[in-house]
């Protein structure tokens, strides 16, 4: 479905997914509840906010530099360069100089037009910003124009605007800083005119690249983690080591007497101790000891947990059908192949671990922190602290990652911040810090999920009918948004799969499973589990058709109607030379898959290194509509695959008797520097309005390697991770 | 206790228990934050520093063992250094979380092997992870600082 459209789409409709249903659902159901619109209860106690003359927006210093802001948050997906090229390119302003600021907390401004809040998460930044930042942008430049044209008594349609500098044939010519003063007096034009995308000079240049990296490269960017307040305390919390346990009773007395520790006590959350600095306060939860209620604890075991997920499946316990179609009671009658699969918890695990600062004093709260969902997080911080969502000020910094770990319903890091900073009082800053342990253990991990299909294949070797049953956990469990009649997260990329829509008879359902193990969208969300399931078994129908797998796709792409799978797959064959020879011990394998908007195919070429898959180069082919940036879109595609491939390999969170096996990085392995591949990246030329990149190459790299690794062992793969701890 | 830390060509007094890492004495009492909290246990890289010249990891080494040590901080190395130029002109970071101390491991590779091959950089920087996966950028961006060095 195209992204736009998707503004108008019903939001609770089976086909919903995160981008329709992130928080716009929170902000309805609490407006319900009050009985007023849901900016203003949102807005409740916010502070008015005056903008200059060029909007929410746009700054433009007496200099002329042009100043662009962000209503979403950088964590490197090159969104803040991605969002000021939008504006700079309609304003035609000087490039090199324009710089980007951070938004602050306003839902009535900054609101995610795909979302109806505040919040960066399901690849939307741009894609949602598009025709407002180019209005923006074209609108000042209309009031610059409009200055001129009335300063020199010539009609505007004879100024041109190039590098913030404005001219006319007469020889006049004034810069954005000559003419500000009278510019901002313009009134913008409602509708103002935009260009012709053709006529771009900037938007898909190598021009466009990162406001950032010289900040990220001397140490000087600030993190959560870097702030430092005059008096500020650091707290860390115990934590229960089972999900769902809770604190029965604590002895604080050793932890008092470590050097440098202020204050223990109870929260909702564990035993928080605070203290002076970050090492005092680590010792000091050493030294603490706490009992634990684990009466309504998660007890199981991984391996127990996926024979229940077997037991669920086999059963379609409870399931609903998210894609039935065709004569389901006779498609299936004769010889099926059936294929399996599971998938593990993984945690996010992103560089920089949770972090937040908060200050409270009775109805006043200030955060400062790496913030992906301003709006989310006021929600559950003033229904935490019992104020107004709007009274909640929230200053967002660089996060060192995300991968949607920072875009928690239920805010719980943030919650956790500011009751510590409530107890503490005062509107004294209490930076909270958790290490990695607590990061890793701390749950909103992707969830498990098992996969059951069973295919008839048709005398021509493609799929007649095929039965498939997911079974997961919910991401959208308990989240105060409409559920729709099934969680589409759960199985997106198989609802809307080309296979499925070019498959005459299916039948396929979700069910989800039950457990206090917190689970959380996970860079892709269901594509990180229905892109492998889709596209090894398509290589394994393949196979067994004896049809090359390149071809095989093209055929059922062709009867689907899906284009543009088509055109990223010739392109990624092309570009790989698919089919041509390769050292002995090398397999190539591709796959192609679409999310957040985009299509994304990739061929990787694998081969055995050491008893275990190593990833030497991956061809990869994008269309994500308009490129704005085609290096950050390569970079994006780059992140992506190492991420997906990271997961793909080593990724596994496990639970003995509940609790978590992995504690840090020597437990939970990620990709490392010697086994990164080299990723190529193509981009589709493409007219369309610009859709996500920062989740799209994620998925694609798992099934690729897994196809390579079918021709090069013959063995399919019927769990993740490859590389078995 | 009272130790004087030689950091980035200054000595510093500074006073903290004997166990506490260099990593956090950096951070929170020196307000040196370059330096990033990763891990806390070695396996990450996001704290490393220099000492003597070798690359260490800030993290897991108390300031005890650390009297009469040179130590430099990305905060060190100055803002200009051929590596850091290359970490902007490729693009390197993306969240840059990690990017303090990836140019700090490759800065002492650079140091002992001025032209490096692949090996070389697999060995020197595998202790050095990047969630955001800037991988080929940080290897590209190495070579690249290692040819402006020696020309
Ligand atoms: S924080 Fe020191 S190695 Fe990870
Ligand atoms: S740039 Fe984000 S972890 Fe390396």
């Amino acid at each position: 479905m195209n992204i736009q459209s998707k503004l108008s789409a019903d939001p609770v409709g089976p086909t919903a997914t995160r981008r329709d249903l992130v928080v716009g659902a929170i902000v309805t159901s609490s407006a319900l509840l009050v009985g007023c619109s849901p900016m203003d209860l949102l807005g409740l106690g916010a502070k008015k906010q005056d903008f200059g003359s060029f909007g929410p927006f746009i700054k433009i210093g007496t200099d002329g530099v042009v100043t662009v802001i962000s209503k979403h948050i950088e964590f490197g997906q090159g969104t803040h360069a991605g969002l000021a090229a939008i504006v700079a390119e309609e304003l035609d302003a000087d490039w090199s100089t324009v710089k980007v600021e951070q938004s602050s907390a306003n839902i009535k401004v900054y609101a995610n037009l795909l979302m109806g809040a505040q919040g960066t998460g399901g690849s939307t930044a741009i894609a949602n910003s598009w025709m407002q930042l180019r209005k923006a942008g074209a609108g000042a430049r209309a009031m610059f124009v409009n200055a001129a044209a009335a300063k020199w008594g010539v009609s505007g349609k004879e100024i041109s605007v190039k590098n913030g500098v404005l001219s006319h044939a007469s020889g006049k010519s004034a810069s954005f800083a000559d003419l500000l003063a009278d510019a901002g007096k313009m009134t913008p034009p409602a509708e103002p005119t935009l260009k012709d995308p053709k006529t771009f000079t900037l938007i898909g240049t190598q021009s466009v690249r990162r406001k950032d990296s010289k900040v990220k490269s001397d140490g000087t960017a600030v993190y959560t983690q870097d702030i430092h307040m005059p008096d500020m305390l650091t707290a860390m919390v115990a934590h229960a080591p089972l999900f769902g346990a809770k604190v029965k009773s604590f002895d604080d007395s050793e932890a008092l007497k470590v050097k440098g520790v202020v204050q223990v006590f109870k929260i909702s959350s564990g035993v928080a101790v605070v203290a002076e600095n970050t090492w005092a306060a680590k010792k000091g939860r050493d030294a603490l000891k706490v009992t634990w209620d684990d009466s309504k604890a998660e007890k199981r075991s991984t391996p127990e947990i996926i024979e229940d997920y077997k037991k669920i499946s086999a059963a379609r316990e409870g399931s609903k059908p998210f894609d039935v179609h065709g004569d389901v009671a006779k498609g299936f009658d004769g010889e099926l192949t059936k294929f399996g699969f599971d998938f593990p918890y993984l945690s996010h695990a992103p560089m920089e671990p949770m972090n937040c600062v908060a200050q409270v004093d009775g109805q006043k709260v200030k955060l400062t922190y790496g913030c992906q969902g301003p709006t989310m997080d006021q929600m559950a911080v003033a229904m935490a602290l019992g104020v107004l969502p709007g009274a909640v000020e929230i200053e967002t910094l660089f996060a060192g990652g995300s991968f949607g770990r920072r875009a928690s319903p239920s805010a719980e890091y943030v919650v956790e911040c500011a009751l510590i900073a409530k107890k503490v009082g005062g509107f004294r800053p209490v930076k909270l810090v958790w290490d990695r342990e607590d990061d890793m253990t701390g749950g909103r991990y992707r969830p498990m999920v098992r996969h059951d299909l069973a295919i008839k294949v048709g005398a021509d070797g493609y799929p007649a009918a095929w039965r498939h049953t997911v079974v997961t956990q919910s991401v959208m469990k308990g989240v105060p948004m409409p559920q729709g009649k099934f969680d589409a997260t759960a199985v997106e990329g198989a609802l809307g799969s080309p296979y499925l829509k070019a498959t005459p008879v299916v039948d396929a359902h979700v069910a989800i499973a039950d457990s206090p193990v917190p689970v959380l969208w996970w860079r892709s969300v269901g594509a990180t589990h229905t892109a492998l399931v889709m596209e090894h078994v398509i290589d394994q129908l393949a196979a067994k058709a004896k049809i090359d797998p390149a071809d095989y796709r093209r055929t059922l792409y062709k009867k689907a109607g899906a284009d543009r799978h088509l055109a990223v797959l010739e392109l990624a064959v092309a570009k790989s030379g698919w089919g041509s020879a390769l050292p002995s011990g090398t397999a190539r394998g591709i796959a192609v898959h679409e999310s957040f908007g985009s299509v994304v195919a990739q061929v990787a070429e694998v081969s055995m290194k050491d008893g275990e898959p190593r990833v030497g180069r991956v061809v990869c082919a994008v269309d994500c509509g308009i490129a704005i940036s085609p290096d950050q879109i390569a970079a994006q595609m780059e992140g992506g695959v190492a991420y997906g491939l990271s997961a793909a390999l080593y990724g596994a969170i496990t639970l003995k008797d509940g609790a978590v096996e992995q504690r840090n990085f020597d437990g939970y392995r990620v990709l490392r520097h010697n086994e990164a591949p080299t990723v190529e990246t193509y981009i589709v030329p493409s007219g369309a309005n610009p859709t996500g990149v920062g989740e799209p190459g994620t998925p694609v790299i798992g099934p690729a390697v897994a196809n390579a690794l079918l021709v090069l062992t013959g063995k399919p793969t019927q769990s993740l991770p490859l590389v078995k701890a | 206790m009272s130790i004087a830390l030689e950091i980035n060509g200054k000595t510093l007094q500074v006073e903290a228990e004997a166990d506490t890492p260099l990593l956090w004495v950096l951070r929170d009492e020196l307000k040196m934050t370059g330096s990033k909290f990763g891990c806390g246990i070695a396996q990450c890289g996001a704290c490393t520093v220099h000492a003597d010249g070798q690359p260490i990891r800030a993290c897991s080494t108390p300031i005890e063992a650390l009297a009469g040590v040179k130590i430099t901080t990305i905060e060190g190395l100055g803002g200009e250094h051929a590596l850091q130029a290359a970490w902007v002109k490729h693009d390197v970071p993306q969240c840059g979380y990690c990017q303090s101390g990836q140019i700090m491991a490759a800065a002492a590779l650079l140091a002992k092997k001025p032209r490096p091959t692949d090996a070389d950089i697999d060995e020197a920087m595998t202790g050095n992870v990047c969630r955001c996966g800037a991988y080929q950028r940080i290897r590209a961006a190495i070579k690249d600082a290692a040819a402006t060095l020696s020309a």
